[in-house]
């Protein structure tokens, strides 16, 4: 999309002139780089609970980021206002970490080629809320009526339309419009004696409302959130050790997220904070563990056609084999390092400076059979769900909470357990990778990533694989 | 100094208008807030100034009910015609949810403001300029390194400060504003040794820039604890006591915070629904919430949906006093409100806390650990695997192990596990240091045994 379509330009009358000169004021002081992230952002959110639509709220936020670049030196400035005389105010914020003779940014822009990876017929947020109420509702309806044990349900529906524009003084030009939904549907179930158990399920992306349907249907995961919650009040107590962990596919990729997706953001790598810092080509996982990070997947959750920076998204090898290959790059460790930009510059909004992040990362599948997998452990566990996780970078140590496990018992799965964190270190734990499935599945789309006090949506995925050693943080 | 804040009719008054207007297209009940901040925020690494932001924002927010019905929306557009389309969203919105018994506002009695002055805004931290803000961040990050040859790196010394105004008004007639400061100065060190890098930080934050510790003292206090991870193991799988650092012993006040918020109780998705009036926890324990301190950073006169703000005891040696709640919950309940209202800009208020703490005992950190002989120290606490409902603990942990006594040798990746409702039980002996460093404290904790699970 072009500046001319760009709501920024429709409704608020930005034209080049204009985007020329606040680059302009915010090289003033000097740098080597400015540039301005305009954000136009409509969200609607519907939640119930008790079976009562309780919270239905809509919004706007807006704003336009300046920032400088000027050597290490990063100046920020923001407005939620897109008058000429706040941007220029801004402008001159972030213009206070340079100082030297005032740089002139880059005479006319040159707008990026269309890319369009979520092409979206009708926004969920152009649907008559009433057809986005009837999600909740039905996600209520079908989780109370899959089991009479299900005493509370709470079900909620965000939609947003994000539209961006960034404009550098090197000339660069990009306009994107980033729709996003997503469906939660969290439960509680009780037995006659024991405590009441929770269960979890939601999924989404940069669909509108035609995509919640079938295995997508509020049906669909209502019944994956009370099937989760029945399982837990049966379960036992998770067993504590290392032993031999066996992770299902799709969002247990949440491991590859903490083990090894930030310590290979480029800010922590050019720093030398990162466990893997100067490590490009060394061994680092077992050789069967193939990591991506891939912005261009359709639709998906962390996809992006362009990030917010301006730079196309790609797929970046971080390791290939089990040989480290590279990081995510921003606009500023990029030029720094002189690494091409890989597209993984993002922030949370006009009021954050971007930094390196993950968008979509995961395993490539391998040659094992997923039943298999199970059938060669006598002793282990199997981790089908997780909550969150997080990481040290710099010690490399990293967590993440199974929800649903099972022990394995001679090759079988007998008992569930109860929700236990399991703890590993980066460039230690994938090494002891033994078997790698074929059935790559990716998450549902419900990944929210933070760091340094900014989250934006990620997406994970893994194949089901085998860990011969990794420590269970249970307690029997 | 504290100035008390000035009248903000600029706001105060769209604020007015916004609830009239909102009146006058069929709300019954309408509650508007604005919230305007002025924020900066630098880091320096290795001497050099890293990233410098300064900027200022305002969003509004509406709420209305009508019929029993609850709508909201909120806007960063301050135009007429934003204002007009937030209006026009929360009326539609209304229109589409479901009729709730208990949708209202607080009781008229309870609306109003804490009368004496919080001492919430200072004007030290209005008058500074970046460069001495700058100076500071590079003071701390500079103490931590020049404190030992081993530590190499550093991913910098930051300082932060927060100017920010409240406005609330409800079509009860209640209308009041208030200003509040906030500042920050932290130190975040790295050590290598053999190969092995390690981080740690340190900070501390007050309403005042005199109510911060020393930059250097930060930067020092960073270096002390980097420097005691060098070498650091996993042990072996083991149940032991485990005594919790004042540093992540807050998030056990945290855990106790949510189990008695309002929504969890209501619910009846926490373990402590339903226990008003027995003991929860071993008899050392008291947990109080205050939201009137002076000069603390949980402080506020009134709530977000503008009820006065007070001092609550939950925990009473032991026993469950008081839920935490707000007006909603409250009268789900059949309780009143105990002015824990929070809210960003909009929507139904959820449940916060003013200045949470766990009343400090007597015996001093030192003392604690010298009475044991075999148990760990926790100094930091990784992932979010707590579960208010079932009490199911799991943490990632890092620390030292405590041998005869003494903190022996440095501890990590681990986890530390066990049975929340157990663990609140088992509270053997509560430090005398609580020390405000944010809105939650709590002092050393010693929880009698857990099982730690490493090699």
């Amino acid at each position: 999309m072009g500046l001319n379509q760009s709501l920024f330009a429709q409704r608020f009358g930005i034209a080049e002139p204009l985007l020329h000169s606040w680059l302009g004021e915010a090289l003033s002081q000097g740098g080597d780089f400015a540039d301005l992230y305009f954000e136009y952002v409509e969200s609607t959110s519907l939640s119930l609970d008790e079976s009562i639509v309780k919270g239905a709220t809509q919004g706007v936020t807006m704003g336009v980021g300046v920032r400088v670049i000027s050597g290490e030196r990063t100046g920020y400035g923001y407005s939620d206002d897109f008058s000429a005389e706040k941007v220029r105010k801004a402008a001159r914020a972030a213009a206070y970490i340079a100082s030297g003779p005032a740089k002139v940014p880059k005479a006319g822009f040159s707008e990026a080629p269309p890319r369009d990876l979520y092409p979206v017929p009708r926004y969920a947020a152009e649907t008559a809320l009433s057809d986005r109420v009837d999600l909740v509702r039905r996600a209520d309806e079908a989780a109370r009526a899959a089991d009479a044990r299900v005493f509370q349900v709470q079900a909620a529906f965000v939609d947003v339309v994000r539209h961006v524009m960034v404009a550098s003084s090197d000339g660069r030009l990009t306009a994107d419009v980033q729709p996003m939904a997503r469906i939660n549907v969290s439960v509680l179930a009780k037995d006659k004696q024991g405590p009441p158990q929770r269960g979890y399920a939601g999924g989404g992306g940069r669909y509108g409302l035609d995509y919640f349907t079938g295995e997508r249907s509020p049906e669909a995961f209502a019944r994956e959130a009370v099937r989760q919650a029945i399982v837990l009040l049966d379960a036992g107590e998770a067993p504590a050790g290392e032993m031999t962990v066996v992770l299902g596919p799709g969002w247990p990729g949440i491991l590859l997220h903490e083990a090894v997706g930030h310590g290979l953001e480029a800010d922590f790598g050019r720093k030398g904070v990162s466990a893997f810092s100067g490590r490009i080509g060394q061994q680092v996982t077992s050789p069967l563990c193939t990591v991506v990070d891939n912005g261009t997947i359709a639709h998906r959750r962390g996809s992006l056609n362009y990030d917010d920076e301006g730079n196309p998204t790609s797929e970046t090898v971080l390791i290939e084999n089990g040989v480290l290959r590279g990081f995510l790059q921003d606009e500023l460790s990029s030029r720094l390092s002189g690494a091409p930009p890989t597209g993984n510059g993002r922030r949370e909004n006009y009021q954050a400076i971007p930094m390196p992040r993950m968008t979509n990362t995961y395993m490539l599948p391998g040659e094992s059979d997923p039943a298999d997998i199970i059938r060669s452990v006598n002793n282990g566990i199997y981790c089908a769900n997780f909550g969150g996780g997080q990481v040290d970078i710099t010690s490399g140590n990293f967590v993440f909470s199974a929800t649903e496990s099972y022990l394995i018992e001679g090759g079988r799965l007998t008992r569930p357990v109860r929700g236990a964190t399991l703890i590993g270190n980066g460039p230690e734990a994938l090494k002891h990778v033994s078997m790698v499935g074929h059935d790559l599945k990716l998450d549902e789309g419900v990944g929210i990533c933070g760091k340094e006090g900014q989250s934006v949506p990620v997406g994970v995925g893994i194949p089901t694989i085998k860990i011969d050693r990794m420590t269970v943080g249970g307690t029997a | 100094m504290s100035a008390a804040a000035p009248p903000a009719p600029a706001l105060t008054a769209i604020a007015e208008s916004v609830i009239e207007n909102a009146r006058r297209l069929g709300a019954e009940l309408a509650e508007c807030t604005i919230i305007d901040s002025e924020e900066f925020e630098c880091r320096v690494r290795l001497g050099e100034v890293e990233k410098l932001t300064r900027a200022g924002s305002r969003a509004i927010g509406l709420r209305v009910i009508t019929g029993q019905r609850v709508g909201s929306a909120y806007t960063s557009d301050f135009t007429q015609a934003g204002l007009q389309r937030m209006l026009d969203s929360a009326v539609s919105l209304a229109k589409i949810s479901t009729v709730d018994e208990y949708a209202g506002l607080p009781e008229p009695s309870e609306l109003g403001s804490h009368d004496a002055d919080l001492q919430l805004y200072w004007d030290d931290v209005a008058a500074l300029d970046p460069q001495h803000s700058i100076d500071m961040a590079r003071r701390a990050e500079a103490a931590a390194i020049k404190a030992d040859p081993r530590i190499v790196n550093s991913e910098g010394g930051s300082f932060a400060s927060n100017l920010r105004q409240r406005v609330f008004a409800n079509s009860l007639g209640f209308s009041g504003c208030y200003r509040s400061s906030s500042c920050s100065i932290s130190a975040v060190p790295v050590v290598e040794d053999n190969g092995v890098r390690q981080r740690d930080y340190w900070f501390s934050a007050a309403p005042n820039v005199a109510g911060l510790d020393e930059p250097e003292s930060v930067g020092l206090r960073a270096a002390e604890r980097v420097l005691r991870r060098i070498g650091a193991r996993k042990v072996a799988t083991a149940k032991v006591p485990v005594v919790f650092e004042q540093r992540v012993a807050r998030s056990i006040a945290g855990h106790i915070f949510e189990a008695v918020a309002g929504e969890t109780v209501y619910r009846k998705e926490s373990f402590l629904a339903g226990k008003l009036g027995e003991k929860v926890a071993s008899s050392n324990v008291t947990l109080i919430d205050d939201a009137i301190l002076p000069a603390h950073l949980g402080s506020s006169p009134f709530d977000d949906e503008g009820v006065r703000s007070r001092r609550t005891v939950v925990v009473e040696n032991g026993v469950l006093r008081s839920y935490l709640l707000n007006s909603y919950a409250a009268r789900k309940l059949s309780l009143r409100t105990t002015g824990n209202a929070v809210r960003g800009i909009t929507g139904n208020a959820s449940t916060g806390t003013g200045n949470l703490y766990l009343a400090p005992g007597e015996l001093a950190p030192a003392q604690i650990v010298s009475k044991l002989k075999n148990a760990f120290y926790v100094t930091e606490l990784l992932g979010s695997g707590v579960n208010i409902t079932n009490g199911d603990y799991s943490r990632g942990a890092a620390g030292l192990w405590i041998e005869n006594g003494e903190l022996a040798y440095p501890v990590q990746e681990v986890t530390v596990a066990g049975d929340l409702r157990r663990m609140l039980q088992e509270i053997d002996t509560v430090g005398s240091d609580l020390e405000f460093r944010g809105s939650v404290a709590a002092p050393t904790l010693l929880v009698g045994e857990m099982t730690i699970s490493g090699r």
